[in-house]
């Protein structure tokens, strides 16, 4: 196990408090093959705040995004959305709670088989079936407008950029209009200036529609811009959490080499 | 297969001083392993027909995707399955008829053709190259979609990926393999004539006619829908083989592979047991 958790939260908000958990993990572990990932995660994401995931690669940053939607099934501890555990929901509960969340993978994940209009187009098809074609394509045009990637509508995954589909990724995640948004590293691989649109692109989605986030990312400068909160995790605990502030006053070494290296 | 030692023969190793090569150390064989892997597979596979058939049989249904799965596993397939009972059909006329000439029993000559190419060479033939096209095209395509997250993707959008991807490929599979065996047979029977005629000449009616004689449906309607069975066959093997996919670039590639090889095997060895039961329950 890791080092002792520092005092976490030190929200700017009081109000902030009082608002009850989205998403809630409580003592989550994970192997695979025997190798543990996850030792004891505990964390915790209200409404309209966004919580930054970070540490070095390989120490289930991922997993526990996978696990918060249930593609993967924690070894022990539970992930509570709306103060549901999910462990209890049956496949169409589980489905329904994950109606209410939108995953932007690391790579996009973009159906290459279908353009880009298909692509966002495609959640709405099988959950909104009450739209008729022209409300969806007017939704479509509307979030891809939103993304800043109108007039990308024909175009296939594989024609545009890594940049530009995590755009439309992020489009097909809002396409729900999901109460909680789990990035999964969404400036990795991207230039600076791309990174700096992504990012202005969550802060103005988180503006408008206030959400519950989690990012998970290795990118300090992305997190310090768009999260509330952050939590560093080593070796598959959380070894701090915090504001920004918080993590700079740190006298954990691994939190002040991480810090320096970013 | 994954995870198997690899265990080295006795040819491999190296040579002992003062040890008789009579008697050679004899490699543990990886017996466990092999047996493991064997019943793992076959779990994993009875596990996912199970998910499969539940999430097939309950709505919503994805009818859309089943009709473009129809286009893709039958027209598509159309041609190859045509040329091939074509190619068939033709070398059979060919073969029969040198062997039948030794005989003298010419005469038999249509009938021979259409029994062997309906009965079973259409079927077989038709099994095997759906098996090598769509199979290593469904292997190939789920596997890209697991190792590119695709498939997680699917789920994350609370879209059943069993439903969607697996029951309407699997289904288009049993309901275009019958479809696309009356294409191989009547290109089987088309090119049947055409060798013969080149040979001795022959009204196709004629052909027919004498093809078919003191035939009955029983005879044709089992062999041509004992190919559903070969459809599921291969829509389940080649989707369990995508979505079980690890790795990147190289799984995807042995998962195409392990689709049509497998595909393969279970489409003959499935077909030794039909005919047995066909023979039994109609004849």
């Amino acid at each position: 196990m890791a080092t002792a958790l520092e005092t976490p939260t030190s929200l700017q908000d009081p109000e902030e408090h009082s608002r009850p958990s989205v998403v809630a993990v409580e003592d989550l572990f994970k192997a695979f093959d025997g190798h543990v990932v996850l030792k004891g995660i505990g964390l915790t994401v209200r409404r309209g705040e966004t919580l930054a995931v970070l540490g070095r690669s390989g120490t289930g940053k991922s997993v526990l995004l996978r696990l918060i939607v249930g593609l993967e099934t924690p070894d022990s501890g539970s992930v509570c959305i709306n103060a549901n555990s999910i462990a209890a929901l049956s496949l169409d509960g589980l489905n329904a709670v994950r109606m209410k969340m939108g995953f932007l993978f690391q790579h996009a994940a973009l159906y290459d088989s279908l353009t880009v209009g298909e692509n966002v187009a495609f959640p709405l098809e099988h959950h909104r079936r009450d739209l008729s074609k022209s409300e969806r394509g007017e939704r479509v045009n509307q979030l891809l407008a939103e993304v800043g990637m109108e007039g990308n509508l024909d175009k296939m995954p594989s024609d545009i950029s890594g940049g530009m589909q995590k755009r439309v990724g992020l489009a097909r995640a809002l396409a729900l209009e999901p109460e909680i948004l789990l990035l999964d590293e969404p400036t990795a691989g991207l230039d600076p200036i791309s990174s700096g649109e992504i990012d202005e692109l969550v802060l103005k989605l988180q503006r408008e529609r206030q959400m519950a986030s989690i990012v998970v990312t290795h990118d300090l400068h992305s997190a310090k811009t768009i999260a509330n909160r952050l939590a560093i995790l080593d070796q598959g605990s959380v070894i701090v959490e915090g504001t920004f502030d918080d993590l700079q006053q740190s006298t954990i070494p691994f939190v002040q080499e991480f810090l320096s290296h970013s | 297969m994954n995870g198997q030692a690899i265990t080295p023969s006795p040819e491999m190793l190296p040579a002992i001083p003062g040890h008789s090569s009579a008697h050679p150390p004899r490699p543990a064989i990886p017996t466990v392993g092999l047996v493991n892997g064997f019943f793992e597979w076959f779990g994993g596979l009875g596990t996912f027909s199970w998910r499969v058939l539940r999430a097939a049989v309950t709505p919503p249904y994805e009818w859309r995707e089943l009709i473009r799965q129809l286009d893709e596993v039958g027209s598509q397939s159309l041609p190859l399955v045509a040329l091939a009972g074509a190619a068939v059909g033709a070398v059979l006329s060919m073969e029969v008829r040198s062997s039948m000439a030794r005989f003298g029993a010419t005469s038999i000559l249509p009938s021979a053709v259409v029994y062997s190419v309906i009965q079973e060479m259409g079927p077989t033939i038709t099994g095997l190259v759906v098996s090598g096209r769509v199979g290593a095209g469904i292997g190939a395509e789920l596997a890209s979609m697991k190792v590119t997250e695709q498939i997680d993707a699917i789920e994350v959008s609370a879209i059943n990926p069993y439903r969607f991807l697996a029951s309407t490929r699997i289904l288009a599979c049993i309901l275009m393999l019958p479809l696309l065996t009356v294409a191989a047979d009547a290109s089987g029977v088309l090119m049947g004539w055409v060798a013969q005629t080149l040979v001795q000449p022959i009204s196709f009616h004629q052909f027919i006619v004498t093809g078919f004689a003191g035939s009955t449906l029983k005879d044709f309607l089992p062999p041509t829908f004992k190919t559903a069975v070969f459809g599921l066959i291969i829509g389940l093997v080649a989707c369990f083989q995508g979505m079980r996919t690890r790795g990147g670039a190289e799984g995807v590639g042995r998962a195409a592979t392990n689709s049509v090889v497998l595909a393969s095997l279970f489409v003959i060895l499935a077909d030794v047991v039909l005919v047995k039961l066909i023979l039994v329950v109609f004849q």
